[in-house]
C-alpha cells in the first residue's frame, strides 16, 4: 500500500445497488458513495483512492492486509470482531425473502409459513443466519458461494426462495429476475439489528478516524441522502412476523 | 531314512565378523535416529518460533473452533462426500470399462460409438472437474427439460462420474493394451470369439494389472467430492468454509483436511503394498 | 500336385504371404493326410511360424488356396472362429492364461466355444492331464509351474477341444534343455496315437524319429520335402545339406 493513497477493498463482481457497473471507482452505488465520502473526510480526494479486489472468504485471513479497509456488506458480529476490527455501522440491514411470482411462497405472510420450504442464502451472510436462527425451516437450507449462484438455483427451481439483505433483494427483483418478487422483509428476532461495517486489520488505528468521519456524515445528513438516492426502494415492503 | 545331522559352529573369524556387523548396524541406527529427530526438531522449532506463529496458531489450530465446527463437518461428510465417492466409484468403473471396451472394438457396427468414445475421453479430460460440476448442476436444470431432475446431488454426482470416467477409461485401456498379443493369439487359436477373448482372457488380466493406478484415482476421487460445493451442496469442505465465513476462523479447514487425510492414508498404504507385491512377482520372473 | 485328393485333411496350394514389401512365404504347397506328422525345419526367419499362423487363419494369405476338411478356408466369408475351433495350436510361450488355473484354462474353450457342460469338460480335462502326468497341477496357476509343465499343460489345453489337426510352433524352443524331453515325450505319444500334427521344430533328432514328412523351409520357400530318412541322410539341395550340417554338428 502506498503512502498518500487510501486503499479500499471490495469483492468482485461488485453488486448493485452497493456499486454500479461493477466499477467501485465511479462513486456510484451506496457503498461506493460512502467510501468516497469517508475518504473525503479523512483528507483523501477521489484521485487518491485506489480500489483492490478481495474475495469475501479472504478478507479475514490472518496476516497483513493489502487494503486499509474492506467495504463489502460485511455484518458486524461479536465473534468476528475478535479477529478483525470493524468500523461503526454504516447501514442497518434487514433481510428480505425473494421468490418467483408464481410460487406458493409468494403468498406467505408470516415467518412460520416459510418453515416448509427449501430456502437458500449466500455463505457467511447474516441472511443464512437468519434462515437458521429465525426461520428454522424443516429442510436444510441451500448455501451458495455467491448471490449469482443463488439466483440461478431459484430460476431452476432448485430452491423455493432465497434470503438476501433488502437492497440486494430489490435489485434482484427489479433488474435481474423480473419474474421474481419480494415476499416480505423481516428483522432478526435476536437482539440488536445487524449492521454493515467496514473491515480493518485488527487494532488498526485508522478505524478510529473512519468512525469520526462516519459520525460526521451521519450527522450532516450525507448518509441519509445516500440511502435515499441508492436504496430508496426499500420502503413499502411488507414485514413478515 | 536318517540323514546326518549338520554340526557346524561359526569359526572364530566368523564370530569376529558378526560382532563387527552388529556394531556397524547399531551405529547406522543411531545416525538415522539422530538425523530424523534433528530434522523434525528443526522444522518444528522453525515453525513455532516464526513471528506470525501465534496468529496462525489461533486462526488454524484453535481447539474451541475445532470442537464447534466438528459436528456440522462430520454430518456433511457422511451425508455427501462418502455417498458421492462410494456410489461414484462404482458408476465410474462401469462407465470406464464400457468406454475402454468400445474403443478397443473393431466391429463395423460400433464405429459411431467408437467416435463418441474418443470425443468423450478427450472432452472430459479437458474440462476441469469443478467447472463440469457447476455447468451440469446449474446448466441442465436451466434447460427445463421434461422429466429431468434438477437435483444438485444428482448432477454433482453425474459430473464427477463423467469427469473421472474419462481418466479411468484410459487407465483401463492401457491395462488392456498391455496384455501380450500372444494371449489374444492363444484365445483366437482356441476358437474364442473376440468378445469371449475380452471377457475371459484380456479384461480380467488387464484390469488386475492396473489396480494400483485405479486405486490412485479412487483416492483422488475422494478428495474431489469436495468440488460439489461449487454447486451449493453442503459437503464437508463447504461446511468448513461456511463456519470459517461466520466466525472468521480457519480451524474448520484444518479439521476437514484431517478428515480427508485419515480417510486416504489406509488406502494409500494398501495401494503401496499391492504395487510392491506386483513388483516382487514380476522380478521373480513368473514366466 | 494339382489334383486335390478327396481324403486329404489339409491341402495348401501356391500360398504366398508378404508383410509390406517383404515376401515371407512363396509357392508353398503341402498336403497333409490324417495321422501325418509333418515337421517344418529351417533357420529363423524362414517362415515356419508364419506358415502355421496362416493355416490357423491368424493371418491372411496374399495368394494361394488352403483347403481344410474338404472346403476352402482361405475364403474371406468363412467363419474363422469355427475353423480355429477344429484346429489346435500351441505357441512357443505365453500360452496359458495366467489368471486361471490349469483346469480352468483347459475347460474354457470346450465350455464356451463347443458348449460342453462343465462337469464333462472338467472330467475330460482331468483325464488328459493325468495321462500326461499333470494331474496334481490341475488346480495350480501357471506361474507356479516350470516351463516344461506349462508347455505340457498348453498341449493338454489344445487337445481338450478335440481338434482334427494340431499345429505346434517351436514349443520347446523357449525351454531349458532339461525340460525339453518331457514335452517331446508327449508329442511322441500323440503321434503314436495317430494325432495329425504339423510342427515347426529345431529338435532334429526328434523330427527324424517321429515325422512322416519333413519340410525344409528356406527364404520363404519349401526347398525340399520328403520322408525323414531321405531328408536327413540324403538331402538333394545344397542349402539343405549346409543347414543340416550346421544344426546337427
Amino acid at each position: 500500500m502506498t503512502d498518500g493513497t487510501l486503499t479500499v477493498a471490495t469483492d468482485s463482481p461488485a453488486f448493485e445497488p452497493w456499486f454500479k457497473n461493477d466499477d467501485p471507482s465511479n462513486g456510484k452505488g451506496y457503498e461506493s458513495a460512502v467510501a468516497y465520502a469517508v475518504a473525503q473526510e479523512l483528507g483523501f480526494d477521489p484521485s487518491s483512492v485506489t480500489w483492490v479486489k478481495e474475495p469475501f472468504n479472504n478478507s479475514y485471513k490472518p496476516g497483513d492486509k493489502n487494503f486499509d479497509f474492506d467495504i463489502n456488506q460485511i455484518s458486524i458480529t461479536p465473534d468476528r470482531a475478535e479477529k478483525v476490527t470493524f468500523s461503526d455501522g454504516y447501514y442497518t440491514a434487514s433481510q428480505a425473502l425473494v421468490t418467483l411470482k408464481d410460487s406458493p411462497v409468494a403468498k406467505a405472510t408470516s415467518v412460520d409459513d416459510l418453515k416448509q420450504y427449501k430456502l437458500g442464502a449466500q455463505t457467511g451472510t447474516t441472511s443464512l443466519t437468519a434462515i437458521r436462527n429465525d426461520i428454522q425451516p424443516s429442510q436444510q437450507p441451500l448455501v451458495f458461494q455467491s448471490t449469482n449462484v443463488a439466483k440461478q438455483a431459484l430460476l431452476n427451481g432448485q430452491v423455493d426462495a432465497i434470503v438476501a439483505d433488502l437492497p440486494t433483494a430489490f435489485y434482484i427483483t427489479a433488474v435481474q429476475i423480473p419474474q421474481a418478487t419480494i415476499v416480505g422483509q423481516f428483522q432478526q428476532q435476536s437482539g440488536t439489528p445487524e449492521e454493515f461495517g467496514m473491515l480493518f486489520e485488527k487494532d488498526n488505528p485508522l478505524a478510529e478516524c473512519v468512525n469520526l468521519a462516519l459520525a460526521t456524515i451521519k450527522s450532516d445528513g450525507t448518509l441519509d441522502a445516500f440511502e435515499k438516492k441508492w436504496l430508496s426502494q426499500t420502503v413499502n415492503v411488507p414485514v413478515l412476523q | 531314512m536318517s540323514e546326518p545331522v549338520e554340526t557346524w559352529q561359526p569359526s572364530a573369524r566368523e564370530r569376529e565378523r558378526q560382532a563387527v556387523r552388529r556394531s556397524l548396524r547399531r551405529r547406522a541406527l543411531l545416525v538415522s535416529t539422530v538425523a530424523t529427530v534433528a530434522f523434525f526438531a528443526v522444522v518444528w522449532f522453525g515453525t513455532v518460533s516464526s513471528p506470525g506463529w501465534p496468529s496462525v496458531k489461533s486462526t488454524f489450530f484453535n481447539w474451541d473452533d475445532a470442537k464447534a465446527a466438528f459436528p456440522s463437518i462430520w454430518h456433511a461428510f457422511w451425508t455427501y462426500n462418502v455417498k458421492l465417492f462410494l456410489i461414484g466409484e462404482v458408476l465410474i468403473l462401469i462407465l470406464a470399462l464400457a468406454v475402454a471396451l468400445i474403443r478397443q472394438s473393431r466391429a463395423p457396427v460400433l464405429l459411431p460409438l467408437r467416435i463418441v468414445a474418443v470425443i468423450y475421453t478427450d472432452l472430459f479430460r479437458g474440462i476441469p472437474t469443478i467447472l463440469l460440476v457447476f455447468m451440469l448442476a446449474f446448466g441442465i436444470p436451466a434447460l427445463n427439460l421434461q422429466g429431468v431432475t434438477n437435483s444438485l446431488f444428482f448432477w454433482g454426482l453425474v459430473a464427477l462420474v463423467l469427469s473421472y470416467g474419462a481418466y479411468v477409461a484410459e487407465v483401463i485401456r492401457a491395462g488392456i493394451e498391455s496384455i501380450h498379443p500372444s494371449q489374444i493369439s492363444s484365445a483366437d487359436a482356441l476358437g474364442l470369439s473376440r468378445f469371449q477373448a475380452m471377457r475371459y482372457v484380456v479384461v480380467p488380466q488387464g484390469v488386475r494389472r492396473v489396480i494400483p493406478p485405479l486405486l490412485n484415482d479412487f483416492i483422488s476421487l475422494q478428495k474431489d467430492t469436495a468440488l460439489v460445493g461449487a454447486a451449493g451442496l453442503f459437503d464437508a469442505l463447504f461446511a468448513a468454509t461456511d463456519y470459517a465465513n461466520f466466525h472468521f476462523n480457519f480451524t474448520s479447514y484444518t479439521v476437514v483436511a484431517l478428515y480427508f487425510i485419515v480417510l486416504t492414508i489406509p488406502l494409500a498404504r494398501f495401494t503401496d503394498h499391492l504395487q510392491h507385491r506386483a513388483m516382487e512377482r514380476e522380478r521373480q520372473g513368473a514366466r | 500336385m494339382t489334383h486335390p485328393m478327396p481324403d486329404a485333411l489339409l491341402e495348401v496350394t501356391d500360398v504366398r504371404k508378404t508383410y509390406g514389401e517383404k515376401v515371407v512365404l512363396r509357392d508353398i504347397a503341402l498336403t497333409v493326410e490324417p495321422h501325418d506328422v509333418v515337421c517344418l525345419i529351417g533357420s529363423s526367419g524362414s517362415g515356419k511360424s508364419t506358415l502355421l499362423r496362416c493355416l490357423n487363419l491368424l493371418e491372411d494369405v496374399d495368394d494361394g488356396v488352403i483347403r481344410f476338411e474338404g472346403r476352402e478356408i482361405s475364403d474371406p466369408r468363412v467363419d474363422r472362429r469355427e475353423v480355429r475351433s477344429r484346429m489346435g495350436m500351441v505357441f512357443q510361450s505365453y500360452n496359458l492364461f495366467p489368471h486361471l488355473t490349469v483346469l480352468d484354462n483347459c475347460v474354457l474353450a470346450p465350455r464356451r466355444v463347443h458348449g460342453v457342460p462343465k462337469a464333462e469338460a472338467e472330467q475330460r480335462a482331468r483325464d488328459l492331464l493325468t495321462q500326461f502326468g499333470l494331474a496334481d497341477q490341475a488346480d495350480k496357476h501357471p506361474d507356479r509351474m516350470s516351463g516344461g509343465q506349462q508347455q505340457r499343460a498348453a498341449l493338454v489345453r489344445a487337445l481338450c477341444t478335440q481338434p482334427t489337426l494340431l499345429l505346434l510352433d517351436e514349443i520347446t524352443a523357449a525351454l531349458d534343455p532339461e525340460l525339453v524331453g518331457e514335452v517331446l515325450t508327449i508329442v511322441r505319444d500323440l503321434a503314436e496315437q495317430g494325432t495329425t500334427m504339423i510342427l515347426a521344430t529345431h529338435e532334429m533328432a526328434f523330427a527324424r524319429d517321429v515325422a512322416t514328412t519333413v519340410c525344409f523351409l528356406d527364404g520363404g520357400r519349401i526347398l525340399e520335402q520328403g520322408p525323414p530318412a531321405e531328408i536327413f541322410t540324403n538331402p538333394r539341395e545344397e542349402r539343405t545339406r549346409r543347414f543340416l550340417a550346421r544344426v546337427l554338428g
